[in-house]
């Protein structure tokens, strides 16, 4: 009986040591150019958004190709969590749906920064949400913000309601009954969806929030891939996902000043460069307020930072967070996450503002 | 807990042991098992103990805070977030025994007393079969092929049944509807009933049975006078451990159900009562600070109506076990 037993046990011990040292040196096979450096080693350790999972996947592997020395390891356990970690000084940098509040900021209060540093927002994944539509016999949709508001927040409730149909004239407009679906689950897309609709529209009336607004009805499906499942499958349902998620589906143009935009990358990352600096922050803290109105720009964007510090206590912490956000925020790591996770590259003005931050990091 | 339920045949063993005349020889044996079952036994009451210990620690921040506090944070006050939930919990599992227990209990007395023996092995096969699948399956399945496949008989309940107040409502566009999620609940739980049930059925005295067939009972009338009045205490106790499963499932109520923090009695709408460990599965990713406490929180209340349900379980069972000659 004993012997029956032992030999299980001491294959699944050498299947676990054998294991556990693969998956932090895991690689993928690209070899686009990036920040490389043969004498760099060590651990970075990052926490915090899952939007930027795919992006972040595919920067660790580039950058560990190029740096065999170092390991990076990003969980995407949400941005609350992220922030909180950096805070606390348990990782080099966090990845959040949004900025630090003015509140959040301040010298000292970040546990890997020296005393007298702050940390620094930058913004490095941009990605377009689509919102997305199943409606018989309806192709290209127009919305405008406060339609759109009115549909999310159960004011508009049939699909031809006047104020859709002045949108879209031409379009033979069902009268079924309008099935907005929305995320179940705390999401920096629906942060940053409720954002748009805060800032853009005049009906909204609700500040922005990872949790979709209680009193508002409508449905709820489990992650990027419930809602656009549920889009797909229901009646006359109309809902917001990740653009790259949203293949096959009917995507809506949203207006902005007088032009409908398409959520492509283009028009994406133009939401940046049409946006201000948050007041008050340091020369190289490009926390943004996003301009949800900004001619030409699509307005429904989600946009990532990374959290790091202005002067680490470590140098070496610097030289590794200098070395991977550096990538990260290059014109090659932009375009090599965008095939894979399809996030809209920085505009070059922008991605030329944070080298110039990164560079500023001691 | 266990302990109850055991002790008769405990001390009926004792009792023998005492009466012989022969005393027996200690041996190795006996101390080594007796000490192997002790210390199984107290390992589960230290495991229960650690998880109410590890929930009531870290509830605690989310229950002391000041509603106030929480306001501030978004989360408003923790009995109005629990109480839709635990509602949701609650009726969503009600729902799913009100469909599984006759089917359940249809297919085992089926097995145990209509099947020819040809058909009903196999048959017990497929039902144990249905509970190694995995619940995200059922949830994938439930929430991207069968949701949208009766979603227009749920518009045409909702049509024209409507008067009656759970199909009540505006319909919903999705199928996601509470009534799609107790019954894939249903099927999920369907097995537990299926094979205890036609355990307890099997079990019945053939004497009973054979008796209740001389005097001329069909073989429904020698079903109801000779074998459900032995098997309730079973039944009752397939039905809790059933219902157990309904309250704690997560995936596929997460998956499936289109919940909100609201109480709502109708079926067939879009906007559901989640359950506890739908909400918790879906927000705990993202969670931090007071709303980790929150959440843990949510999970003690489950905890607590759960082991609410067990000890009634054990309660009902061990006050119909007297009657039923199963002992």
């Amino acid at each position: 009986m004993k012997k029956k037993l032992v030999a299980p046990l001491a294959i699944m011990a050498a299947a676990t040591l054998a294991f556990s040292g693969c998956a932090a040196n895991e690689s993928g096979n690209s070899s686009s150019a990036g920040a490389s450096d043969a004498n760099l080693s060590g651990t970075l350790t990052g926490r915090g958004a899952s939007s930027m999972r795919a992006a972040q996947e595919k920067w660790v592997a580039d950058f560990q190709t190029k740096n065999p020395g170092v390991t990076v390891n990003y969980s995407p356990d949400g941005s609350g969590a992220g922030r909180e970690a950096f805070t606390a000084g348990a990782v080099q940098f966090a990845g959040s749906d949004r900025a630090l509040k003015d509140t959040e900021m301040g010298a000292g209060k970040f546990a890997r920064c020296t005393p007298e540093s702050n940390a620094l927002n930058l913004p490095v994944y941009i990605s377009p949400i689509a919102v997305i539509y199943n409606v018989q016999g309806v192709k290209d949709l127009k919305l405008d913000a406060d339609t759109l508001a009115g549909i999310f927040s159960g004011k508009i409730t049939k699909w031809n309601d006047p104020k859709i149909k002045a949108l879209n004239a031409s379009a033979n407009l069902p009268a079924t009954n309008i099935t907005a679906v929305h995320r179940s689950d705390d999401s920096g897309t629906t942060n940053n969806f409720t954002d748009y609709l805060g800032k853009a529209s005049t009906v909204w009336g609700q500040d922005a929030s990872d949790t979709w607004p209680k009193n508002f009805k409508g449905e709820a499906a489990k992650g990027t891939s419930g809602v656009v499942d549920a889009v797909k499958t229901g009646t006359g349902t109309i809902g917001y996902a990740d653009e790259s998620a949203t293949q096959g589906l009917d995507i809506a143009d949203l207006k902005v000043g007088n032009e409908f935009v398409k959520p492509t990358p283009e028009a994406a990352a133009k939401i940046v460069d049409g946006s201000e600096k948050v007041a008050g922050r340091a020369e190289h803290d490009w926390a943004l307020n996003l301009n949800r109105k900004a001619e030409g720009a699509y307005p429904a964007v989600l946009v990532s930072y990374a959290i790091v510090c202005e002067d680490y206590k470590d140098d070496k912490d610097a030289q590794l967070v200098k070395s991977y956000v550096g990538y990260i925020a290059s014109a090659d790591g932009q375009k090599s996450a965008s095939e894979s996770a399809g996030n809209a590259p920085l505009s070059d003005k922008m991605a030329e503002n944070i080298k110039a931050a990164i560079d500023s990091i001691k | 807990m266990s302990h109850s339920s055991s002790s008769p045949s405990t001390t009926e063993r004792q009792e023998s042991s005492e009466n012989s005349l022969v005393p027996a020889k200690k041996r190795i044996g006996d101390s080594v098992f007796k000490g192997l079952s002790t210390g199984s036994g107290v390992l589960i009451l230290v495991v229960l103990a650690l998880v109410a210990l590890f929930l009531i620690m870290q509830a605690l921040p989310a229950l002391t805070t000041s509603p106030d506090l929480l306001m501030q944070q978004g989360y408003g006050p923790f009995w109005s977030w629990v109480i839709p939930i635990a509602f949701g919990t609650v009726y969503s599992s009600f729902l799913a025994l009100l469909f599984a227990v006759p089917v359940g209990m249809g297919i085992a007395l089926f097995i145990s007393h209509y099947a020819p023996r040809q058909l009903a092995q196999p048959l017990g096969y497929v039902i144990d079969l249905l509970a190694a699948v995995p619940s995200v399956v059922f949830g994938l399945w439930g929430a991207n092929a069968f949701a949208p496949s009766v979603n227009t008989a749920w518009i045409w309940l909702n049509r024209n049944m409507g008067w009656f107040p759970p199909f009540g409502g505006q319909a919903s566009g999705t199928g996601r509807t509470m009534l799609t999620a107790s019954l894939v609940l249903a099927v999920m739980i369907l097995p537990i009933i299926t094979s205890l049930c036609r355990e307890v059925f099997l079990q019945a005295p053939k004497l009973h049975e054979e008796a209740a067939l001389a005097l001329g009972a069909t073989r429904w009338e020698m079903i109801r006078m000779s074998v459900l009045p032995f098997a309730r205490a079973g039944i009752i106790s397939a039905v809790m451990l059933a219902l157990g499963r309904a309250l704690g499932e997560t995936m596929a109520v997460a998956m499936i159900l289109s919940g909100a923090n609201v109480i709502n009695w109708q079926v067939l709408t879009g906007t559901n009562s989640n359950t506890i460990a739908a909400t918790i599965a879906l927000n705990f990713p993202e969670a931090f600070g007071l709303r980790v406490n929150q959440l843990i929180a949510g999970g003690l209340v489950l905890f607590v109506i759960t082991l609410a349900v067990n000890m009634l379980a054990r309660w009902v069972v061990s006050r119909r076990a007297a009657f039923s000659g199963a002992n």
